[in-house]
């Protein structure tokens, strides 16, 4: 695996977040591939010193495009004992560990759980240490802005980060930028600059090793031409629903209540200055999705956002819009469950609540993203499907993608008004439930039209006029023919492909989230000999129309999933075949060498 | 010359009615026809929303557009069809159980928000569609199939609930008295901003006659009273009686007056913006008080959903390509 990992743990409030964006911005702009990975617990400043305060951010620098943010840390700069207690297992024996050895006081040290002093007692044998005291550096650096003892003491996170940046052979510029963007000429902004710079000269002046792991170049990559920036999942959903409403001409009324990790989005679209897109933070969960589906009653493109206990809430309004075929746009953040589970961790086992989490006969659209900026064009499609098709679209995205990061080539917008939305106008036959015969979309009309007034509800209609019905037939062909019209949404997507040899035996199938370490995994394992082939989906429901036909090609199928094995359910139940399930739940996404290990496995059995 | 004014029947969907015969609903969808006519509203731009219920059923009755939606939720989906289109003239309908029961969480944030809309909240004390069990606003001791020995727990009352959560037009009227009704829907709808209505109505299987006591053609007008803005709290055959603040028990009381009671001056007078006033009048209730029928509170405040969409054009329009570059960004060249 190719490039560096650098891992920042400490205390929930040592500002371990932005010392991570500071390292993932210095390196995109200047080039390299980047993938970023924040762990943080949900306790917003849960009490210092713990080890269940610890908060983390993990970042891969590389040549090229990084689609992982690696499965070990290269340099673990651990800014206390209990953070670095719960990261060191994690440190491989060739990295490189940097402590702050001011905070290894006898207090702290009782506080993680250490009877003796790790530094002393030589239990990080192997492992490169560096033990610079930062809090007495730092305190140091910025004794002239007189922030006192606590507030000069924030500023160790720069300090930090001027160090690592030495060590990965960048310049401040970027972080210097940040700094004085965000605390201006002021004390603070100063002492943080101070700070910045103090680490990066110490770096430089007590002539520390210099990392070899960035000259390890795997060939020289080529980005396309373009303007760059960094993304995470959340702001490119955000800027993705921004783009349909200025091609569809449509206004998104975006309904959310706050939930972790999902509010982000909700932040995002608030602040974004755009005429078209509206934000309503509703009462609760229920009341966000049904706001939604108002909206697109209304004639605008209703979106509403949650993730585990709130997409759960939201389940009757689902069928509503199912039954009254309106378009919406449901956008699933998950986290880690059952129930409250762990609210900042990943999981994609939502998979099956998705498809089948409804009363009644249900169906709806099912997307993927399957990276961060993925997501842009996921919530474009997401929102062309449920306008063309009449239906909800339900994105599965996931709390790893919501706010890891990576380099993102901007994309050039549809031109406003580029694929404006017809509504139905006129009353001349009108039938709301009239159907398109090639979609069996319903048209979609706006209450205020003249002459078009009519009335709709979850009770069922009969075919055509829309009247309640309770005819048995008639249930029984509107049922159908809810089943229909979503399944031809599969007549305008791309045909599933697979990457990779024509001749593999085994194939592996991913969805969301999995693909960038899946993909990673099997260059991994091509590169030592296996090999297999590749087939990610970003279309849950329906599924791309030729995935069977393709599945039955392999002799062996693997199915790596966060969560205890539902895609692979879907596979074996939907085409029959012997599709074996790689499941995790530990509230991580997977790691690269956990993937091929599993691969080769895989391989070897088949062979 | 004009075009001549809309009648009720305008608004006759059509739509066979199955509400059950004698049921209090017919007289309220035809107040609310005649309502509608009276106002020359646009069917066209007129929405009726709807939860789950008996008074749920009304959307499906009426030539307008209709949403009849899920279980307590319409409050919630009126608010979003108001922020998607603020012009569409929105009335929602619901009843005890829909409006203060599954869905009173969401009915108090449309109160406290002031969407504008109108609000026809029937209330018959009973659920009717699931066969008769005790609601919200059920009477202790109500036996009932879910509660053989009587339901416990107090009611909740319904303009108090409204008052509470901060509503700013509070009403009520009775099925029994179609001709005030309109007039009370009337000011709902003039209202800018969200117009409560609580409408008693009997419902004729399940809870025949629990209003009686207030709507018996021989003591309706010993127990009922009508608010008029500006005019003396007076009731009762020749206006005989009329309302004071008891100050030391701060309550409202009933007494005669004339050369037999207090004088004329001191009763008081009905003030639509004293909040304090229509929640004691919303209290009211037998045998020693009227029921008060009419608008019991009317204040102007602003609206939601012109808060929202004014803030939207404040915050400006910026093309996307700007929006995308408003952070670091870096140029990869050919």
């Amino acid at each position: 695996m190719g490039g560096v990992v650098v891992r920042f743990a400490g205390d929930s409030g040592d500002g371990i977040q932005l010392s991570g964006m500071r390292l993932t911005m210095a390196a995109a702009l200047g080039g390299k591939g980047v993938s970023t990975l924040p762990d943080f617990p949900a306790e917003i400043r849960a009490p210092a010193g713990t080890t269940y305060g610890v908060s983390a951010f993990q970042l891969r620098v590389g040549e090229g495009e990084v689609l992982t943010p690696g499965d070990t840390p290269d340099v673990l700069v651990a800014f206390n004992p209990a953070s670095l207690k719960t990261n060191i297992g994690d440190l491989g024996r060739d990295g490189l560990l940097v402590v702050d050895s001011g905070t290894f006081t006898a207090r702290s040290l009782k506080k993680a759980g250490y009877n003796e002093n790790p530094l002393e007692t030589g239990t990080l044998n192997g492992v490169r240490t560096l033990t610079p005291d930062i809090s007495r550096h730092t305190l140091d650096a910025v004794k002239e802005f007189d922030l006192g003892q606590k507030g000069s003491l924030r500023c160790r996170n720069m300090w930090a980060v001027g160090l690592t940046l030495w060590l990965l052979d960048r310049d401040t510029i970027e972080a210097e930028g940040w700094i004085r963007n965000r605390f201006g000429d002021s004390p603070v902004g100063n002492a943080n600059l101070a700070a910045l710079k103090a680490g990066h000269a110490y770096g430089e002046t007590t002539e520390l090793p210099s990392l070899d792991l960035l000259q390890t170049r795997e060939g020289t990559h080529v980005w396309p031409p373009g303007d760059y920036r960094t993304v995470t999942g959340a702001e490119a959903l955000a800027f993705g629903f921004a783009a349909a409403a200025d091609r569809t001409a449509l206004d998104v009324v975006f309904c959310a209540y706050p939930i972790t990790p999902a509010s982000t989005l909700l932040h995002y679209l608030s602040a974004m200055r755009r005429r078209n897109i509206v934000t309503f933070q509703a009462e609760d969960e229920i009341g966000a999705a049904c706001a939604a589906i108002g909206a697109s009653y209304g004639g605008a493109l209703g979106v509403t956002s949650s993730s585990g206990p709130g997409i759960s809430l939201k389940a009757e309004a689902l069928g509503l819009a199912v039954a009254v075929e309106l378009p919406l746009v449901v956008v699933n953040s998950q986290r880690a469950g059952p129930s409250t589970g762990m609210p900042t961790k990943t999981e994609q086992a939502d998979l099956l609540q998705a498809l089948y989490g409804r009363h009644g006969e249900a169906p709806l659209v099912v997307l993927a993203p399957n990276s961060p900026s993925d997501c842009y064009a996921t919530a474009i499609e997401a929102a062309n499907i449920a306008i063309r098709h009449m239906t909800p679209v339900i994105i599965l995205s996931d709390a790893f993608i919501a706010s890891t990061s990576e380099p993102w080539r901007l994309p050039e917008p549809d031109a406003p008004g580029t694929n404006p939305v017809q509504f139905l106008t006129d009353p001349e036959n009108f039938e709301p439930f009239a159907r398109d015969p090639d979609t069996l979309a319903r048209a979609w009309v706006k209450p205020g039209t003249p002459g078009l007034a009519h009335r709709i509800g979850g009770l069922e209609k009969s075919a055509g006029s829309g009247g309640i019905s309770y005819d048995p037939d008639n249930h029984q062909f509107m049922n159908d023919t809810r089943i229909a019209k979503v399944t031809r949404v599969a007549r305008t997507l791309p045909l599933a492909a697979a990457e990779g040899p024509d001749d593999a035996s085994l194939c592996v199938v991913t969805w969301g989230s999995t693909f960038g370490a899946a993909r990673e995994a099997l260059a991994r394992c091509r590169a030592a000999g296996t090999d297999a082939a590749h087939i990610h989906l970003r279309h849950l429901h329906p599924l791309p129309a030729n995935l069977g036909e393709l599945l039955t090609a392999y002799r062996g199928i693997l199915v790596p999933e966060v969560n205890s094995g539902q895609l692979v359910r879907v596979l074996r139940d939907r085409f029959v075949v012997d599709a074996e399930s790689l499941p995790k739940v530990t509230g991580k996404p997977f790691r690269v060498d956990e993937l091929v290990g599993a691969i080769n496995a895989k391989a070897e059995a088949l062979a | 010359m004009n075009a001549p004014l809309r009648v009720p029947r305008d608004f006759d969907s059509g739509q066979e009615v199955r509400w059950c015969p004698g049921c209090g609903d017919y007289a309220i969808l035809r107040a609310v026809q005649k309502t509608l006519a009276g106002l020359d509203a646009d069917p066209s731009n007129t929405v009726f929303v709807s939860g789950i219920g008996c008074a749920a059923r009304l959307p499906y009755y009426l030539a307008t557009y209709g949403f009849h939606t899920i279980h307590g939720r319409a409050p919630a989906i009126a608010t979003g069809l108001k922020l998607a289109n603020p012009d569409l003239d929105v009335w929602l309908v619901t009843g005890d159980g829909d409006g203060l029961s599954i869905g009173a969480g969401h009915l108090l944030h449309l109160l406290r928000r002031n969407v504008n809309c109108q609000v026809l909240l029937f209330n018959n004390e009973a659920y009717g569609l699931t066969k008769g069990q005790y609601s919200p606003t059920s009477r202790i001791g109500t036996v009932t199939p879910s509660s053989p020995a009587g339901s416990v727990g107090d009611p909740v009352s319904a303009c108090r609930f409204a008052l509470g959560s901060g509503a700013k037009f509070v009403a009520r009227g009775i099925d029994t008295r179609i001709a005030e009704l309109q007039t009370t829907l009337s000011a709902a709808h003039a209202f800018a901003g969200t117009a409560f209505v609580e409408i008693l109505q009997n419902c004729i299987v399940y809870n025949d006659g629990v209003f009686s006591d207030f709507t018996e053609r021989s003591v309706a007008a010993e127990r009922q009273i009508h608010l008029t803005h500006g005019e003396p709290l007076r009731f009762g055959p020749d206006l005989n009686r009329g309302l004071i603040l008891d100050r030391n028990a701060f309550a409202l009381r009933a007494v005669p007056v004339g050369p037999d009671g207090v004088p004329e001056e001191d009763v008081l007078v009905h003030d639509q913006s004293n909040r304090g006033l229509a929640t004691l009048l919303a209290t009211m209730e037998g045998p020693d008080l009227p029921l008060a029928l009419g608008v019991l509170f009317a204040e102007t405040g602003s609206i939601f959903e012109a808060e929202v969409r004014g803030q939207v054009e404040a915050r400006g329009d910026l093309p996307l390509p700007d929006l995308l570059r408003r952070t670091s960004t870096w140029k990869v060249s050919p």
